[in-house]
C-alpha cells in the first residue's frame, strides 16, 4: 500500500512536470513573430485567416489552446500538423537517431572522462593534470557547431576517414552506422568530457583525503586498485547526477548537431517545426524530450542508490 | 630482544606559504620486538605525523629526512613498491576515527578480505573463512551477517573492531594504533584497549600506541615516549615514568586528566599557553614559555636529551625530583 502511494505520488509529479513544461512551451511558441495564417495561405482573405486561426486554437486563450493540444495527445495522435498529418509517426521515426546520438555521446564521454578525471586527481598539480585540464577546457570553450563543422570538413571531407554527414539505421548497416555517428558523437561529447573530468577530478581529490583511503593504502595494495576500487565509487555520485542533468544540454546540442551532420532526428524535426510554426508539434516534441529527460534522471537516481549505500533509506 | 624499528635523526617537515613547518624535529627512537610503546603528547606535538611518516604514509607535500630501519632495512632508501610490500604484512595502522576509516560504499567483507587475497594471495573461499575467524576474534557477533553489511550500519565500537581486524589480517609485526579509542565511548574504549593488548600478546606483535591520554598508556604499554613540539622530551618504562617523571610537561599532561577523586565543582587543570609555532625555531626549551619552573637558562638554551643510569631519558635542565 505504501509502495503504491509512493509510485502514485511519483507518477503524479512526473505528470505535473510534463504539463508545466509543455504549457510553458505553448505560451512561448505563440510569441513567435509572424502571422501563421499568412504562412499557411499567403493570399488568404481576412475571413479565411480567421478560420485558420480558429482551427489552430489561436483565437482561444492560452489555457483552452493548451487543452486542445492535450486532447490531441490523449487521442494518441501526439498532435496534428497545421499542414496536415499526425505528429506521432514523425516522432516515431525521428526518435531512434536522437536517442542513439545522446546515448553514444554519454558513453563516450564517460569512458574518456572517468580515467582522465581519476588520473588527473591522482597526479594533481603535475604536468599531466595541467595539460589535461587546459586542453579539455580550450576544446570545450569552442562552440559545438564550430567543432562539428571543423570535424565534418577536415576529418570527413578532406581526410575522408569517415563520411562527413548522413545517417544509416543500425539494423541496416552496423559499421556504416557507427562510422556516420562518430563525428557527431565526438562533437557532442567534447563539452561533457570536460565537465565530467573536472567534476570527477574534484571529487576524487576530496575522497583521496579520506581516512579510509589511507587505511586502504596501509594494507599495501596498488595505487590503481585504490583508485578504482576504493576511490572511484564514493566519488561518482556528483558525476552521475551531472550526467543525468546534462541530458537537457545534450538534447539542445543534438538539435544543432543533427542539422550539421544531416541526421533525421528529433532536433531536425524540432527546427523544422519552429520554422513553420507547427505549434502543436513543437509542444509534442518538447513533451517527448521531457519524458526522456525524466526517465533518464530517475534511472540515474536508482543507479546512485545502487552505487552508494549512504543514499539509501533517505526518502526525499 | 632485538630492534624492530629504529629511527635515527628522523625529521618531517611540510613546506607552507609561511615557511617550512617542522612537524617532527630530529627523533631518535628504538622499538624492540614484542614491545608495546606509547607515544604521548597533545594535539600538534607530532606524534601522528611521526607514526605515519615512519610507515611512509605521508602525502607528497611532506619532506622526510633521516633513517627508519625496520628489521634492519632502511625504509627511506626503498622504492615506493618496495615500501608498499611492507605495508599490511610488516607494519599496519589503526586510525583514530572508526566512522571515517572504513569505506562507506564497500561491504565489510570485501574490505576485510582484500588484504588477504591481494597481499597473501588467498583464494576467495579461504579469505572468506579467514575473515570470519578474524571478525570472531575481535568479538563481532554474527560475523557472516556483518560481512554483508556496510560500515554505515554498524556502531563506532563495532567499526573500530573491524578496523583492527583489517589491520591485523595480514599478521603485521608492528601495529601503529593512532588514537584508537579517542572517538569511542569510555566503556567501549576499555574493551578495545583490552582487545589490542590480548591480540598483541597472542600474536607476539609489537605495538605503538599513539594517544594524548596518559591514562590510556598506563595499563597497556611497556614504555612511554612523551613528545612535545616534534621532539621526544621524555622516555621511560611506563611504571618508572608514572612513579618518577622528570619533565614538567609530562607532569602537566598527567594533571590535565580529569579525576574522579577530586571534589566536584573543581576546575579542570589545563596546560596554559600554546604549542610553539612549528614554522619557527626559537632558542631555548620548546616548553619554557608554558613551564611553571622555567628559568632564564631554559629560555636561552635548549636542553639536550639526558639519559639517567636506569635508561630514563628527559630533555630538561631542572627535572622534577623525588617521588610524587
Amino acid at each position: 500500500m505504501k509502495k503504491l502511494i509512493n509510485i502514485l505520488t511519483r507518477l503524479s509529479r512526473v505528470a505535473l512536470i510534463l504539463m508545466g513544461a509543455t504549457f510553458l512551451v505553448s505560451i512561448l511558441v505563440r510569441q513567435l513573430p509572424g502571422d501563421v495564417a499568412l504562412l499557411i495561405n499567403p493570399v488568404a482573405s481576412a475571413a479565411e485567416r480567421d478560420a485558420i486561426r480558429h482551427e489552430l486554437g489561436l483565437d482561444r486563450n492560452y489555457f483552452s489552446a493548451y487543452l486542445m493540444w492535450l486532447s490531441q495527445i490523449l487521442r494518441g495522435d501526439f498532435g496534428i500538423f497545421i499542414f496536415g498529418g499526425k505528429v506521432f509517426p514523425v516522432i516515431k521515426s525521428a526518435i531512434p537517431a536522437t536517442l542513439q546520438l545522446i546515448f553514444y555521446t554519454q558513453i563516450l564521454a564517460l569512458v574518456i572522462a572517468i580515467p582522465l578525471g581519476v588520473l588527473s586527481a591522482f597526479k594533481q598539480g603535475t604536468r599531466f593534470d595541467k595539460l589535461t585540464s587546459t586542453s579539455l577546457f580550450s576544446l570545450a570553450s569552442f562552440p559545438n557547431f564550430g567543432i562539428g563543422l571543423i570535424l565534418a570538413v577536415v576529418v570527413g571531407a578532406n581526410l575522408g576517414i569517415v563520411p562527413p554527414s548522413g545517417y544509416i539505421r543500425i539494423t541496416e548497416d552496423l559499421s556504416q552506422h557507427f562510422k556516420l555517428m562518430l563525428l557527431p558523437v565526438l562533437t557532442l561529447a567534447v563539452g561533457p568530457i570536460a565537465t565530467y573530468t573536472r567534476l570527477l577530478r574534484a571529487e576524487v581529490i576530496a575522497t583521496l583525503r579520506e581516512d579510509y583511503v589511507l587505511l586502504a593504502k596501509s594494507k599495501g595494495i596498488s595505487d590503481k586498485r585504490i583508485l578504482f576500487r576504493h576511490v572511484l565509487r564514493p566519488s561518482s555520485t556528483t558525476l552521475m547526477t551531472s550526467a543525468a542533468l546534462s541530458m537537457g544540454n545534450l538534447i539542445g546540442g543534438a538539435l544543432i548537431i543533427e542539422i550539421i551532420f544531416v541526421i533525421p532526428g528529433l532536433g531536425t524535426q524540432l527546427a523544422k517545426a519552429i520554422g513553420t510554426r507547427e505549434f502543436f508539434a513543437i509542444q509534442s516534441y518538447v513533451a517527448i524530450i521531457a519524458v526522456f529527460f525524466l526517465i533518464f534522471n530517475s534511472v540515474v537516481d536508482s543507479l546512485i542508490n545502487a552505487v552508494d549505500p549512504r543514499t539509501r533509506n533517505r526518502r526525499a | 630482544m632485538t630492534d624492530l624499528l629504529k629511527l635515527e635523526d628522523f625529521r618531517v617537515s611540510f613546506s607552507t606559504p609561511r615557511g617550512d613547518l617542522h612537524a617532527v624535529r630530529s627523533v631518535d627512537l628504538t622499538i624492540l620486538k614484542g614491545e608495546s610503546v606509547g607515544i604521548v603528547g597533545e594535539s600538534g606535538s607530532g606524534k601522528t605525523v611521526l607514526s605515519r611518516a615512519t610507515m611512509g604514509l605521508m602525502p607528497s607535500t611532506a619532506t622526510q629526512t633521516g633513517s627508519a630501519f625496520f628489521n634492519g632495512t632502511d625504509l627511506s632508501t626503498l622504492s615506493r613498491d618496495d615500501l608498499r610490500s611492507h605495508w599490511g604484512t610488516g607494519m599496519a595502522m589503526i586510525f583514530q576515527d572508526p566512522l571515517t576509516s572504513l569505506n562507506p560504499v564497500r561491504r565489510i567483507g570485501s574490505q576485510l578480505t582484500e588484504g588477504l587475497t591481494v597481499r597473501l594471495g588467498m583464494g576467495r573461499e579461504q579469505a572468506r573463512s579467514r575473515a570470519v575467524e578474524l571478525l570472531d576474534r575481535v568479538r563481532i557477533p554474527d560475523p557472516l551477517v556483518t560481512m554483508k553489511k556496510y560500515p554505515g550500519e554498524l556502531s563506532g565500537g563495532m567499526r573500530q573492531r573491524i578496523v583492527i581486524a583489517i589491520a591485523i589480517a595480514c599478521t603485521p609485526e608492528l601495529l601503529f594504533a593512532d588514537e584508537p579509542t579517542t572517538a569511542l565511548d569510555v566503556t567501549v574504549q576499555a574493551q578495545v584497549l583490552e582487545l589490542l593488548t590480548e591480540l598483541r600478546a597472542e600474536r607476539n606483535m609489537t605495538m605503538v600506541l599513539v594517544t594524548h591520554d596518559l591514562g590510556v598508556v598506563a595499563g597497556h604499554t611497556d614504555r612511554v615516549v612523551v613528545m612535545y613540539a616534534g621532539q621526544i622530551v621524555e622516555t621511560a618504562p611506563t611504571k618508572d615514568l608514572f612513579r618518577n617523571m622528570k619533565m614538567p610537561y609530562t607532569e602537566a599532561l598527567l594533571k590535565s586528566i580529569p579525576r574522579l577523586d577530586q571534589p566536584s565543582g573543581q576546575r579542570l587543570q589545563v596546560i596554559s599557553g600554546r604549542l610553539p609555532d612549528p614554522t619557527k625555531t626559537e632558542p631555548g626549551c620548546a616548553f619554557a614559555p608554558r613551564c611553571t619552573y622555567a628559568t632564564d637558562k631554559c629560555r636561552a638554551e635548549a636542553p639536550p636529551l639526558t639519559t639517567a643510569p636506569n635508561g630514563h631519558q628527559y630533555r630538561c635542565f631542572f627535572p622534577i625530583t623525588g617521588a610524587n
